[in-house]
């Protein structure tokens, strides 16, 4: 992570969604706070991933980054520019560098259009006339991402769930992008295609330089994608660290209640890890609790954590870089975990 | 699968499920046999197409039987299902037998209280009165842990979270204890708190109940977390079978390779990239000849003859254990090491 100048720099980025209700007259009667002050950077070239189950918040930061929702409060910078409320003529320029991977690849293409117009949209949109024309500028992509070229007069439906999610990469791809916001890219596909598009996205990331902010569910995936991520519970960030201190080294209890649900699939009679079972549903972003969120799901809430809402800091014992918003946060047993022990005939 | 000796609790036989639609015949299930003992678990996993839903369907009869060819046999405690007249079928769905679906809200009727929605099974298969039944609905929705059951017997689904309308289809399930139980991705659509939640709950009241389970999932973490025994499934056929220790420690099957291999692990390398599988599930309606899976397999050169394209490798069971593969077992103990090596650092 470069402090010094940041790609995308988020700062107090806030958005309530307004309930409106009451009679005759509708009017505001309260506010689903549905992202909460998050700050947070995305270097260039570098992978920022987004975990949080679902409500936290993940994929309204995504949108609020590609500026198809206006935030509320806070500031987004580009590059040092600030987008945050800019208008469309400002914001022309930088959309093109911000491109977007959605999560369902039936929902998210025109099925009245040929994937060579799929494609070339974003180009007509913007004016950029590639040397050689359209045409042969998608032709490019679709090798790019692995598809066939001859497929460029077909249409979305003649093509799989993995192949539909490579348009979609394509797509975004066709404008160079410096930054991309792949929201949940492979949850719809199944799992021997999921490995696919990953490995894709990947090459791209090394290849062309593209920064993501990659948001996903899945920590496994997350963990195998991004350099750096960022937990979120209910409209906050209670965790940002590198892959390696965030799952070897987790502070925040929720994180660590998190990776210990994951299931993992090794034939072993003792878990490489202590399953913690949190308790519950996560409560209503309309009414959050006061405080830290997550206390009403927390085995060491207090009365600080009632009244205090935990900073996102360097907590003691916390390397550079390593952020973790608890009053109380958790201490790596000095013994680690025996998680090597996984069974030679599966690692080995 | 240990009751070998004798009838097991329920058996499958050769099972055919083909449909036929506009564009010709699909072949959703071709032949299967499995059984399964009572207070087992069968993990059954498989992509989409692979015919692992339409298996469940068929043992619950909630096929459509005008569309439907279907061959083989199963046995249900020694009852066979496939010729059971639909009266037959009624009186043992949601009394011996119950399933629990993937979207719990879409399986939850909007218009009536999660109360009413329980206690109906239970009013029907045991004639007990109104009051009765809301007593069993709270004492279920009390059992799957949802808090004040009292209070919130009388909500309908939209009140209640993801988690919770999870719980109470499976409160709905149980609430004539069935012998069997299917549940079809029940955590699919689940977080992964959430998920833990409903597994643990899932394997309590097993234990209470001694319930046979069957668990689709396409999630192999899953599977190792509540299965005894796992079948995969690929192309409407079952490819390997064995416990869940054999399958997930020595499998024997290039496709539950390459599932092992495609899935990223919460400590395992992250700078390689992962092991696809190339290609794409297969259609059901053409499907490829000889093993389903050798268009995607990259093991069929080391077949002499090209016998993989040619004729369907035979699924041979001893013990429970086995796999559908042309290759030697010396061949797959070869190639597993081999695979397993890309897998590590």
């Amino acid at each position: 992570m470069s402090n010094t100048n940041p790609l995308l720099d988020v700062t107090g980025l806030t958005k309530h969604f307004p309930v409106m209700g009451g009679f005759p007259f509708k009017r505001k009667i309260g506010a689903v706070q549905a992202v909460d002050g998050l700050d947070f950077q995305v270097a260039e070239g570098e992978s920022l991933g987004l975990v949080g189950e679902s409500g936290c918040g993940k994929s309204t930061t995504g949108r609020l980054i590609t500026r198809l929702l206006e935030p509320t409060g806070g500031s987004i910078k580009y590059r040092g520019q600030d987008i945050t409320h800019a208008g469309r003529k400002q914001l022309a320029p930088v959309r093109s560098e911000i491109q977007m991977i959605f999560q369902d690849p039936y929902a998210s293409l025109n099925p009245r259009q040929t994937v060579g117009k799929i494609i070339s949209g974003p180009m007509e949109i913007n004016g950029i006339n590639p040397p050689g024309g359209h045409e042969k500028r998608v032709r490019e992509l679709l090798e790019t991402v692995g598809l066939n070229p001859e497929h460029y007069n077909r249409f979305p439906h003649e093509f799989s769930g993995g192949q539909r999610q490579r348009i979609g990469v394509a797509r975004a791809l066709a404008l160079e992008p410096k930054l991309i916001v792949a929201d949940e890219p492979v949850s719809a596909l199944d799992v021997s295609i999921q490995a696919q598009v990953v490995n894709l996205l990947q090459e791209l990331q090394r290849d062309l330089g593209i920064a993501f902010v990659f948001i996903a569910h899945d920590l496994a995936i997350v963990r195998h994608f991004s350099e750096r991520v960022a937990v979120m519970y209910l409209g906050k960030i209670v965790e940002i660290a590198d892959r390696e201190d965030l799952y070897d080294n987790p502070r925040h209890p929720y994180t660590r209640a998190l990776l210990s649900a994951v299931p993992e699939a090794t034939a072993d009679e003792v878990p490489s890890r202590e399953r913690i079972l949190l308790t519950g549903d996560v409560p209503s972003p309309l009414n959050p609790p006061s405080g830290c969120r997550f206390r009403t799901r927390c085995w060491k809430a207090t009365e600080k954590c009632a009244t205090e809402a935990p900073p996102l800091v360097q907590v003691e014992g916390n390397r550079e870089g390593h952020l973790t918003a608890c009053h109380y946060p958790e201490v790596k047993e000095t013994v680690p975990a025996p998680r090597l022990s996984k069974d030679p005939g599966v690692t080995a | 699968m240990t009751s070998t000796d004798q009838q097991p609790f329920l058996s499958v036989r050769d099972l055919k499920v083909h449909f036929s639609t506009e564009d010709g015949v699909v072949k959703a299930v071709d032949g299967l046999t499995f059984d399964l003992a009572k207070g087992k678990t069968l993990g059954i996993v498989g992509e989409s197409g692979s015919g692992k839903s339409v298996t469940n369907l068929t043992i619950l009869g909630l096929h459509d039987r005008d569309r439907t060819a279907i061959d083989g046999e199963i046995l249900l405690d020694g009852k066979e299902l496939l010729t059971a007249s639909e009266r037959e079928l009624e009186r043992l769905r949601g009394n011996k037998m119950s399933m629990i679906f993937q979207d719990a809200l879409a399986s939850l009727s909007p218009y009536h209280t999660i109360g009413k929605q329980i206690g109906e099974t239970y009013r029907k298969h045991t004639g007990a009165s109104k009051k009765e039944a809301r007593e069993r609905a709270i004492e279920m929705l009390k059992r799957v842990g949802i808090p004040q059951p009292d209070m919130r017997v009388d909500d309908y689904p939209h009140q209640f979270s993801g988690g919770m309308r999870q719980r109470a289809m499976i409160a709905m399930a149980l609430v004539c204890d069935p012998e069997l139980l299917i549940a079809d991705e029940p955590t699919t659509a689940l977080d992964v708190t959430v998920q833990a939640q409903i597994m643990d709950l899932l394997k309590d009241l097993q234990q209470e109940f001694g319930t046979a389970i069957i668990f689709i999932t396409h999630d192999l973490g899953v599977i190792a977390d509540i299965a005894d025994d796992v079948l995969v499934m690929y192309g409407g056929r079952c490819v390997e079978r064995g416990t869940k220790k054999e399958v997930l420690r020595a499998p024997q099957h290039p496709y539950t390779w390459g599932l092992l291999g495609s899935m990223p692990s919460l400590d395992g390398p992250v700078d390689v990239p992962l092991n696809p599988i190339p290609g794409a599930p297969p259609s059901l309606l053409n499907p490829p000849t000889g093993c389903r899976f050798h268009p995607r397999c990259t093991f069929t050169e080391k077949i002499e003859g090209g016998l993989c394209s040619t004729e369907q490798p035979l699924l041979k069971i001893t013990d429970g254990r086995g796999a559908a593969c042309h290759l030697t077992a010396d061949q797959r103990r070869e190639f597993f090491a081999d695979y397993a090596a890309t897998r590590s650092h």
